[in-house]
């Protein structure tokens, strides 16, 4: 749990997801789109993957990819999607970006 | 020509002979003309033909009676002789002729019910076609004979979705040119929202069935299917169209508008790559190497079925993303503006679709080849 949140913290966007996940690949290009660099930690690559996976799964997150903006869980392609459509992503990215420089 | 003659009097027998088709009445006719006197007056050509059981013995008194005076008996039999002949011949002819009738009747009748079968068909199909489904008859077959059951409900359901989106295109139309109130173009446009959001739900349903299905686009017409995007229309193309029936836009919807046209075009260009990754590591999957067998097939199948399993989840998102897409041009535009922007939708489709039956029906040039 404590691994997530540390590595979820660690940047401004950040995705978990696995090597086989072309959704998780979209995502990742979606955020390069709007001029975002996401870490992506990917779970079938890490040893502790399956805690890490069913901690996500406990936080409300079932599928990867599993994005973190600013710590905080957003959810997965779904939420990221209709946050964009709304408009409301940029923002939320800029919040954040504001939150830790000030 | 059995009609014609069957109740004149034995003077129309001459056209019959004149005709030559049926030898035996010629020869009958001749028959007739050499022994004078012979038989009664309303011997037609088809009355010998039909009736000929009947009179023959008639006929064999008649000629034998005519015969008598003329002379001795050797004479008279070897002529009697030819006159049976004659008659057995013209039988003969006469049951062949029935035959053919018949024969040819029975064709008549078969190529009546085929054309009307035909017909049918015809009809069907075009129905079919004006409504975009491309497959026929009630239950979908893989061509290894599979009935899917989802797919089949999927086609027909699609087949009323189409039919219900043409009638509320129309009632869109009508309420905009009467003038309809704000409140009366809410609900329509609620309707029409409501409508999209319903096929959104089949097509999840036949994306379990058969995700190949769906992403093939063959439920749609072909010039809809060329357009084709991850299982249905473009979101940008659908900013497209919807745009130029939009004048005029105020503040702050000029901005919304780029925004969310930006937006959608950003987030279909994400799935697009997402989606050439997914093929490219299914091909690598299917190309391998390692050759396909005993310990590997299992896994390695697993692997490919896990891919497809993805393209589920793609074909979602590019829903997802549709349905967003129409959702948020909703909240932008007054209720009169999306209004006019779901007419313009609809009307756009419907568009594609008659365009894809007139050039299923175009007349065409023969195929023919020609020996050089």
């Amino acid at each position: 749990m404590e691994k997530v949140l540390r590595l979820a913290s660690a940047n401004d966007v950040v995705i978990f997801s696995k090597s086989s996940c072309c959704l998780c690949y979209a995502v990742n290009i979606l955020f390069q789109e709007i001029g975002v660099r996401p870490s992506v930690n990917e779970l079938d690559n890490d040893p502790d993957g399956r805690e890490m996976e069913k901690c996500l799964m406990r936080m409300g997150c079932s599928a990867v990819p599993a994005v973190f903006i600013g710590g905080t869980l957003i959810g997965s392609t779904n939420e990221v999607m209709s946050l964009h459509l709304k408009g409301q992503l940029i923002p939320k990215l800029k919040s954040y970006e504001q939150n830790a420089t000030s | 020509m059995l009609q014609e003659s069957m109740n004149y009097p034995s003077t129309q027998f001459a056209t019959s002979r004149q005709m030559g088709i049926y030898e035996p009445f010629r020869q009958v006719g001749v028959w007739r003309e050499t022994f004078s006197g012979g038989y009664g007056s309303n011997i037609g050509a088809s009355t010998i033909a039909e009736v000929d059981s009947g009179q023959e013995n008639k006929i064999g008194f008649g000629s034998h009676e005519s015969m008598g005076p003329s002379g001795n008996d050797q004479e008279s039999n070897r002529s009697a002789d030819k006159v049976q002949r004659r008659l057995e011949q013209n039988r003969e002819a006469a049951r062949k002729s029935r035959m053919r009738k018949k024969a040819y009747v029975q064709q008549l009748e078969t190529s009546r019910l085929k054309l009307a079968q035909l017909e049918l068909e015809l009809d069907r199909t075009r129905k079919q076609v004006a409504y975009g489904g491309s497959s026929f008859g009630g239950s979908h077959m893989g061509y290894n004979g599979i009935v899917n059951s989802g797919i089949t409900t999927f086609e027909l359901e699609y087949g009323h979705w189409v039919e219900e989106q043409h009638r509320q295109n129309n009632e869109l139309r009508k309420a905009l040119q009467e003038h309809a109130t704000e409140i009366e173009l809410r609900l329509l446009v609620e309707g029409g929202l409501n409508h999209y959001a319903t096929l959104f739900r089949m097509k999840a349903d036949a994306a379990k069935a058969d995700i190949f299905y769906l992403l093939s686009g063959i439920w749609r017409t072909s010039v809809e299917r060329y357009f084709h995007w991850i299982g249905g229309f473009r979101p940008s193309e659908l900013l497209n169209i919807i745009e130029p029936q939009l004048e005029p836009l105020t503040d702050p919807q000029p901005l919304d508008f780029y925004n969310l046209r930006q937006s959608s075009q950003q987030a279909e260009d994400a799935l697009s790559q997402g989606m050439d990754k997914l093929q490219q590591t299914l091909a690598k999957t299917l190309e391998a190497d390692q050759i396909w067998s005993g310990e590997t097939y299992g896994s390695q199948m697993a692997a490919a079925f896990e891919k497809f399993e993805a393209l589920e989840s793609f074909v979602s998102q590019a829903d997802h993303l549709r349905q967003q897409t129409l959702q948020q041009m909703s909240r932008i535009l007054t209720t009169h503006q999306a209004a006019r922007g779901l007419l313009a939708l609809g009307e756009y489709f419907e568009r594609l679709r008659a365009l894809s039956s007139l050039w299923a029906a175009r007349p065409r040039e023969p195929t023919e080849s020609y020996a050089f």
